[in-house]
This record gives C-alpha cells, sequence and structure tokens, in this order.
C-alpha cells in the first residue's frame, strides 16, 4: 500500500483516487477516469507511470489523492493484489454499497435498456 | 482569556457559510486540496475509504429529539439512510457528497449542531457518563461542567493547533463509565471536607502505546477548573512533542518527562493563569446548572411496570439486561443497544433515530444520550411506561437483550471505511455475535466486554476489553491480536497481548475456545470474565487460545 509503488512488467499497477466532489473512488483509464477498476489502465513502465501520476496529480480539480499501487492483468482487467484495493473496488462488507451497488445498478440500467 | 461566548446558532451558521465558500473555492481550483485538507477537517469532514465522512459533534453524547431527527434527515437525504455513532459520543455519515456538505452543515446548524473540532489537534468532545444526571450511583452531575468546557474550548485560540488531537472526559458517578484513565484529561467530580472540587488524571489514552492516566490533582476545587484544564494545555502546547507524529499526545509528554516535572510547570503555569480568570466562567456554569436542571420527575405506581415483567419473559430479560439504575425512585434509564445480533455494531437508520425522538418526547423527559459503547441511552423513562416503550423498540428491532453482554461489542468502522484501518472489524463483530446467540451461551456467559479495532489507533478500545481484538494486516493478509484482561470501568487496565495472531476465519473458532474455557474455570455464574481473568491470571485462556497440538 505505498504510494512509492514502482510498476514494472512483473508488477504492473493502477492509478487510482477518490473524486473530489462526490469522494467515490476512481481509476485513470484511457479517457480520464472512471468508477469502474477494470476498466484502469495497467501501467508496466516507471517513465510512463510517472509522468501518469504528475498528470493525475495536476487534476486535482477532478481527483484527490492519486496514487499508484499494484495491480494484476485479469480476464476483464486490472485487479487488486491487496484486501484493501479489493474493499476499495468493491465497497464495505456490511452493506451492499458503494462499487457494487453502482455496478449492479448500471447492469440493470443496461439490461433494460437492451429489452 | 475566557470568554464566555455560547457557541449560539448564530456562530454555526456562520462556520457553516465559511465552509460553503471554501468548498466553492476548492472546485473552483482556487484551494489546492493541501490547502483545503485542514479546512476540511476543523469542519468534521474525512476522505475515507470509499466516500468522505462527515463527523457531527454531539456534546457529552446529549441530543434532544429534534436534533436527532435532523440526523435522521441528513442520513435519509444526504447519506443512505442511516448513521454510526461512535465510541466518542458522536455520530459518522460514512457516504456524504462533498459539494452537499455545506447543505449538511446549514442544516445542522438550524438545531444548533455542527460539526467542530471533530477533527484536527484541537480540545475535540468532551465527553462523559451517558447516565449523567440519571444514575444511581452519581452523586454530581458532570454535565454543566462538561458544557463549561465545550464552551471555552471551542475556537480556543490558543488551542487550534495542538501538538495532537486533545480528548477530555468527565464523570460525577462512583463508577467511572467516561473512561477517566483513558483520556489526556479525565475529571472525577468529588468531595473533600465538604467541598466540591475534582480528581485531575493526565496522560492517559488508548492508540499505538496505550497508557493509563495519573493524577496531577488529588483535588482541585471545581471553581478552579478552566484555569487549571487551560494550565494543562498550554504546558503541554509548548513541551508536546510536534517532531514525531506517533509521540505527540501528552500521555508521551508526561510519561518523557516524568508526572513531577509536568505538574510542577503546571502548577507554575496555573499560578499565572488563575489571576486571568474573573469569575465569568462561574457565571456561565451558574447559567449551564440551570439549563441542565433535573426534569419534572413524576410520582406514579409501578404496579404495571412489575406485572408486565410477571408476565411477559421477553420484557423480564430485556429489563434485566438494559436497564440501568436511576437515582429517582420509580424510573429508570433505558439502554437500546445498536447491537442486534449480526447489524453493525452503532448503525442506526433514520426510522430507528426518528422512534427515539418520538419516545424520548413521550416518555423520556425529551432526553436522549449517545453512549461510548455506541448505544442509546433514554435516560429518565419511568418504569410504568417501559412496556410501552419495549413495544416500540422491538417493533423497531431496538429492543435486544443484550446490554453488556457478549453481542454488545465495540467495533470500529475498520476496513470496511476507514482509510487508516488495516483489517476489518465489523464483520469480526457481526460474527462473534450471531455465534454466541447460534450456540445459546450468550446469556450464560454474561457480562463481558468485546472490543475490536481494525488497527493499532484502538478507535475501537480493544485495550479495554476484557477481549480486545486487534486487526492488522500481516504480509497482505487480514490477521487478529487478541488481548486479555482489559477494563475501562471498575478498575482501569490495558489487556494484555496473548499470542500470536489468528487470520480471520479463526477469531470466532479463538473466542469460541476461550468462552468456553471461562466457563470451566469459572467459580460461579457470578464471577465475570474479567474476574475469572484477575483471579487465575492469563494461562487457563492462553492455553484455551492456544491449544497443544494433539500428538498421534
Amino acid at each position: 500500500m505505498s504510494k512509492a509503488f514502482v510498476p514494472t512488467a512483473a508488477k504492473p499497477g493502477v492509478i487510482t483516487a477518490n473524486d473530489l466532489r462526490e469522494g467515490h473512488n476512481v481509476w485513470m483509464c484511457e479517457d480520464g477516469w472512471t468508477a469502474d477498476p477494470a476498466r484502469a489502465t495497467l501501467f508496466e513502465d516507471e517513465a510512463i507511470a510517472d509522468l501518469a501520476l504528475l498528470k493525475a496529480v495536476g487534476q486535482s480539480n477532478i481527483v484527490v489523492g492519486p496514487y499508484l499501487v499494484e495491480a494484476r492483468r485479469g480476464p476483464r482487467g486490472p485487479e487488486p493484489t491487496h484486501f484493501r484495493e479489493a474493499f476499495r473496488q468493491r465497497g464495505p462488507s456490511n452493506y451492499f454499497h458503494g462499487i457494487q451497488a453502482a455496478k449492479q445498478a448500471t447492469a440493470k440500467q443496461t439490461e433494460a435498456s437492451n429489452v | 482569556m475566557f470568554d464566555v461566548r455560547p457557541v449560539d446558532t448564530d456562530y454555526v451558521r456562520h462556520r457553516a457559510a465559511q465552509f460553503r465558500t471554501q468548498v466553492e473555492r476548492r472546485l473552483d481550483g482556487s484551494l489546492t486540496e493541501d490547502e483545503f485538507r485542514p479546512l476540511r477537517l476543523m469542519n468534521g469532514v474525512y476522505l475515507q475509504l470509499h466516500a468522505y465522512m462527515l463527523r457531527v459533534a454531539i456534546p457529552y453524547g446529549t441530543i434532544s429529539p429534534d436534533q436527532m431527527r435532523m440526523l435522521a434527515h441528513l442520513a435519509e437525504t444526504y447519506d443512505k439512510g442511516y448513521g454510526h455513532w461512535t465510541t466518542r459520543q458522536n455520530i459518522q455519515f460514512n457516504w456524504p457528497r462533498l459539494v452537499d456538505i455545506p447543505d449538511m452543515l446549514d442544516n445542522l446548524a438550524s438545531v444548533g449542531m455542527h460539526a467542530i473540532q471533530t477533527s484536527g489537534n484541537t480540545i475535540r468532545n468532551v465527553t462523559t457518563d451517558a447516565f449523567a444526571g440519571a444514575a444511581a450511583d452519581e452523586w454530581m452531575d458532570p454535565r454543566p461542567y462538561a458544557e463549561l468546557l465545550r464552551s471555552w474550548s471551542t475556537d480556543h485560540a490558543e488551542f487550534q493547533f495542538l501538538p495532537r488531537k486533545f480528548k477530555i472526559a468527565i464523570t460525577g458517578a462512583q463508577r467511572d463509565r467516561a473512561l477517566v484513565a483513558a483520556h489526556d484529561i479525565g475529571l472525577r467530580l468529588i468531595q473533600k471536607d465538604g467541598r466540591t472540587g475534582f480528581e485531575v488524571w493526565v496522560g492517559g489514552g488508548l492508540g499505538r502505546t496505550p497508557m493509563l492516566g495519573k493524577v496531577i490533582r488529588d483535588f482541585l476545587p471545581e471553581s478552579d477548573l478552566l484555569a487549571y484544564i487551560e494550565a494543562i494545555i498550554s504546558t503541554y502546547n509548548l513541551s508536546g512533542r510536534r517532531d514525531n507524529k506517533y509521540k505527540a499526545r501528552i500521555k508521551i509528554t508526561v510519561h518523557e518527562r516524568g508526572l513531577d516535572v509536568f505538574k510542577a510547570e503546571v502548577e507554575e503555569e496555573f499560578a499565572n493563569r488563575r489571576r486571568d480568570f474573573h469569575g465569568a466562567d462561574r457565571e456561565a456554569l451558574a447559567i449551564f446548572k440551570d439549563r441542565f436542571a433535573a426534569p419534572a420527575f413524576r410520582n406514579a405506581a409501578t404496579e404495571a411496570y412489575e406485572a408486565e415483567r410477571a408476565r411477559n419473559g421477553a420484557f423480564r430479560s430485556w429489563t434485566d439486561t438494559n436497564l440501568h439504575a436511576h437515582k429517582i425512585d420509580g424510573y429508570a434509564s433505558v439502554i437500546v443497544t445498536f447491537k442486534t445480533h449480526g447489524e453493525t455494531p452503532g448503525d442506526a437508520s433514520a426510522d430507528q433515530m426518528r422512534l427515539l425522538a418520538d419516545l424520548a418526547e413521550q416518555y423520556g423527559h425529551a432526553d436522549l444520550r449517545i453512549s461510548h459503547d455506541q448505544n442509546v441511552v433514554l435516560p429518565h423513562v419511568h418504569k410504568s411506561d417501559l412496556p410501552a416503550v419495549y413495544a416500540a423498540l422491538q417493533k423497531a428491532g431496538l429492543a435486544t437483550a443484550n446490554a453488556g453482554l457478549t453481542s454488545d461489542i465495540i467495533a470500529c468502522p475498520g476496513m470496511d471505511y476507514c482509510t487508516l484501518a488495516t483489517a476489518r472489524s465489523i464483520p469480526i463483530a457481526q460474527e462473534i455475535a450471531t455465534h454466541f446467540k447460534d450456540v445459546g451461551l450468550e446469556d450464560e456467559i454474561g457480562k463481558l466486554n468485546i472490543r475490536i479495532s481494525g488497527c493499532i489507533n484502538a478507535c475501537g478500545h480493544h485495550h479495554l476489553g476484557h477481549i480486545g481484538i486487534l486487526g492488522l494486516d500481516r504480509a497482505g493478509v487480514e490477521n487478529y491480536q487478541i488481548t486479555l484482561g482489559g477494563d475501562g470501568y471498575d478498575i482501569p487496565a490495558i489487556g494484555e497481548r496473548a499470542g500470536a495472531g489468528f487470520p480471520y476465519d479463526q477469531v470466532v473458532p479463538a473466542i469460541d475456545r476461550l468462552l468456553r474455557a471461562y466457563l470451566e474455570v469459572r467459580a460461579d455464574a457470578s464471577e465475570r470474565f474479567i474476574d475469572a481473568y484477575r483471579r487465575l491470571g492469563p494461562a487457563p485462556f492462553k492455553a484455551a487460545l492456544y491449544p497443544e497440538p494433539a500428538h498421534a
């Protein structure tokens, strides 16, 4: 859980932060920031990641406290390697709140619009 | 020096308006996050694991029905329908949006509430006995003094940037339910030679370096309260360590410098400061004493209560556990536990808050308290009204008869919400509560304090648990240390670590072994876990936690 995490091809990472206005967790992706961690950009190169982190720090009117953290390549996108990040990507365990609920709402919406 | 300026609604509104412009300036880029963070923290706004969190002050845990209804309104309008009672008698909202918090503060200001000094290195909410003004074992209501301390410490210019946060607790009862020994300053109202005063404790605290406080003054005349407290804090303000956050609390200052050196400095400062107090504090105290005058208690028969107890076993069981002895005949204090088995300790829904407000108005002289163990107390209920109160609570799922029992667990938010946490607390509490209900041992085990923290900062008071559980991150896996023998009340004690930690799924089995061993070794059913532990020492309990592997 170190902000000084250095990504490599063997140990890639993602950049994550909180949304300034709403507070929810976001991840840096190709077109900006996303609340879906599976869409996060996976960084495998220290220099590219550092540049991206600098860019994130410069977007302080959008996000708060960006940091690089380890992730692994999964079948649907980057996955957390530490349980803290896993909770950040899911939501609390005592209620179905946070990202898990947002995902379900999005899925229902998609389902409805496909009907 | 001291300016008696009650923190009135105008002032609170002014602070809320200030914060609104600060948020606007943050959003339009005029303020950086580094500039904004201290401003938001001064108004109780944290950024947590999933969202912002707003901590609202409930001074000494005392709240009126209209204020409680406002909390319900905030929970419903700006959060996810609930709030969380904290171990410092406050409430936290876990899901507000930054853009909504100015509206929340405006709403709070309309009922005289705020979030000022619920964070930051300032004097935090002054806490006290949840049964203050009601308890049978209390000889003096501490709330006027708590209010004096609150109004004096709010926006106190000298103490806005202390080396670290500062917590004061006060009690006026025989039994210390305010955890005086575990606070930066603890105050016990006492009487000596017919005079009222305080036994003053200093340098207690939990966290990564738990310490019980020490008595710095055996007897402080009550008229010198503010001058002396100011002397302590100003001494600490100058001599407390600012070089290391982990050594910045007053407990370290007192420990490193020694009580005698620290006390000598305080006494010298006290002699100076005392001259600056010209009686305004005395006038304020007189007003506060009026404000906290006892309600008009009524004199009525209690036969209906006794009859219901005889008739209804569930009611009898609830009255056996969830009532606290009141100083007035015919009255009781009701403990409404927010510890229903399997639920999150200390979480209250908007509907539950409204019900409590209604019950307080109808049956409880319009008085409500938030207790440090994350429950709510109706301090003054006539016994003849208890059947009706019980029925209403039962309907709302709030009549669990478990106050002071195994499932009445204090648990911090842990890694389900807190950004500082190293492991989860809430599901451990939920699973322990559910397990002992399922195996039917809760009543047999009797009085027991289990306290769970999700990191060494110890918001869950694990050091003071008869059984304490501390969640840690061990090489990327949740791991839980168990401490034994802590006590916050009768004989204050810091629990001792029993041994190696347990993985998440082994915590409940470990506590099960521990409590079954207690049932085996206790002298009789009246000997509580903590009493048996004190009599026998840790050996039989450690043996239960760490059984010898069976040899084939």
